[in-house]
């Protein structure tokens, strides 16, 4: 008799296949780098700057690893980003407890990705559309209302808090815990979890999910939902490392954020995706970001190889497969 | 014998164009019965509102004799109605297991689910249909399965939640001989069973071959009801449905 393998090899590449081709790519730049710049690329302060902008990222990035799972897809995440953690700032300076003013910018992130989902699922829009309406409108209302001044919040880490969400544990940022954190609870969300796997059906066919009793419109405005969550808690954290608010915060996030997300293996089509593949894809972005100049080159490439990675990164995913229907 | 679900007087419009009108139907426990009409009678809308996937424009639904509102497709999965859709209703990117427990997950508190549990219950489930090749396990995704393992698929998750009337909507469709044996086969066990159906075909003789009784359709209106006593052969019940909806 022959004796059955627990899980067979090939399965495990063909399940894993779009965060194994994700961590590929990591490796790929990471090795790149290090020929390019072996005494630079093996100096800790270099991957210390990254570990301080990757969970920034990686708060941003997987939520929307749900949201692009279930067909649709958010830009005004960028801006939620700036006005949560204009809330955040605000309420601080008017004498509000830092933990308090930090659930309010939470409160407030959930908020308007609910508000936001709610508009386009019940008004029937195009996510990316509609999305970019609301990214202007919010961004608009952030210059409008702070009259293009930030909000320096200096006493800050005299807060309990502080040392809490980004201060240091034996030279490693605090910050790369909490994504951690976040990242395993993510995981289970996203796969095992009723959300995660009805966010799976309504982006693989949202007919079929209603025809089986899931409220669709429910499952999308919660991945909405979760995506504001996300971008409040790195927009705070932002404001927090940098001890500033400032009404462009986020700006620069919104298609570094998407691009993420799409090297890290989830394809654009929805019903699949992966949590795994995404910290790749953070990853492969936050080097990138300094991996260019580290190496020697100019700053003015970073765009260059951040569109051919990305455009790379898509080649390499389409050998796992097209879409199944 | 006790009814499991009655529409009264349901009507049905899209954009202006009547689907439904005036259709009152009673399914009982233990029965058979067979739905035929010609393209365009109306008998998907009416499945769809039976299941609770489109609401009824006017009209009322009663499940086991009481008054339900708000009937959607939820409600009507809780009461024990579990369809097998002509297009399956499957995700086609997700594996067997979890679109065999679409919607109606088991879950630990907190809502988080029992993998390993479905897992072993999926794997049984397409065994005991047998439409499912030996060498496919239930985490293998849909989109790798043929049309008659799809349907399947399909049948197992109807099978699993134990309702007590199953939904099949021109179940035989592009399958073989063997597979379609297979639906008749599963069918008769659920009559066995004591449990009802309600059959959706295109083929008068399929339908015949396993139907208690016929409602015939025609362009959104229920025009005949006919027990098998009174129709002696396939053939006579085809006859009935031409003659009828000629003079229409």
């Amino acid at each position: 008799m022959l004796a059955k393998t627990k899980i067979p090899m090939p399965r495990f590449f063909h399940k894993n296949g779009r965060a194994l081709g994700s961590m590929g790519y990591f490796l790929l730049l990471m090795l790149v780098f290090f020929i390019g710049a072996p005494e630079v690329w093996s100096r800790p302060n270099l991957h210390q700057s990254v570990f301080v902008m990757m969970p920034t990222l990686i708060f941003m990035v997987i939520p929307l690893v749900f949201l692009v799972t279930s067909g649709e897809i958010d830009l005004s995440f960028a801006s939620t980003y700036g006005l949560s953690a204009y809330v955040f700032a605000l309420l601080i300076k008017a004498g509000i407890d830092p933990f308090f003013a930090f659930a309010a910018g939470v409160c407030t992130g959930a908020l308007v990705g609910a508000t936001v989902g709610a508009i386009i699922v019940f008004g029937r829009l195009s996510s990316l559309v509609a999305s970019l309406g609301v990214l202007f409108l919010i961004r608009g209302f952030l210059f409008v209302s702070t009259n293009s001044r930030s909000i320096t919040l200096l006493d800050i880490d005299e807060h309990w808090m502080y040392p809490m969400l980004v201060g240091k544990v034996y030279g490693l940022p605090v910050q790369v815990l909490w994504a951690g954190a976040f990242v395993i609870f993510a995981y289970y969300l996203f796969n095992r979890h009723v959300f995660g796997i009805h966010v799976h059906h309504v982006g693989d066919n949202e007919v079929s999910a209603a025809q089986m009793g899931i409220n669709v419109k429910a499952v999308k405005i919660k991945a909405f939902m979760f995506v504001g969550i996300g971008a409040a808690i790195a927009g705070m954290f932002t404001t927090l490392i940098t001890y500033t608010f400032f009404p462009t915060q986020g700006f620069g996030y919104l298609l570094l954020a998407l691009a993420a997300v799409f090297i890290g293996g989830t394809p654009y089509w929805g019903g699949i995706g992966t949590v795994v593949g995404a910290i790749f894809g953070v990853g492969v972005i936050a080097y990138m970001e300094i991996g260019v100049v580290a190496v020697g080159m100019s700053g003015t490439w970073r765009q260059f190889f951040n569109g051919l990675i990305i455009l790379l990164a898509l080649l390499g995913h389409r050998l796992h497969g097209d879409r199944v229907r | 014998m006790r009814s499991i679900i009655e529409l009264k007087n349901v009507s049905k419009r899209f954009a202006g164009i009547k689907a439904l009108n005036d259709v009152s139907i009673k399914i009982s426990a233990g029965e058979v019965v067979g739905l035929i009409g010609d393209n365009g009678a109306g008998k998907s809308t009416l499945i769809k509102t039976l299941v609770g996937v489109h609401a009824p424009d006017s009209g009322s639904i009663e499940i086991r004799g009481d008054h339900v509102e708000g009937w959607n497709a939820l409600k009507a999965r809780n009461a024990g109605i579990e369809t097998v859709f002509q297009d399956k209703a499957l995700c086609p990117q997700q594996s067997i297991v979890w679109n065999i427990f679409m919607g109606k997950e088991l879950t630990f508190p907190f809502g988080f689910v029992r993998q390993k549990e479905q897992v072993k219950i999926a794997n049984r489930l397409i065994r005991e249909i047998g439409l499912t090749s030996e060498l496919i396990d239930a985490e293998a995704p849909v989109g790798n399965l043929s049309g008659g393992e799809r349907q399947g698929v399909a049948i197992a998750r109807a099978i699993f939640n134990e309702a007590e009337l199953i939904v099949l909507d021109e179940p035989t469709n592009n399958l073989s001989l063997n597979e379609t044996q297979k639906v008749f086969d599963f069918v008769g066990n659920v009559k066995n069973s004591g449990r009802s159906v309600l059959f959706i075909g295109h083929n008068i003789y399929h339908v015949y071959d396993i139907s208690d009784r016929f409602i015939i359709l025609d362009r959104g209106e229920v025009i005949h009801r006919l027990n098998k006593q009174e129709v002696s052969s396939a053939e006579k019940l085809m006859k009935i449905m031409r003659d009828t909806i000629k003079g229409h």
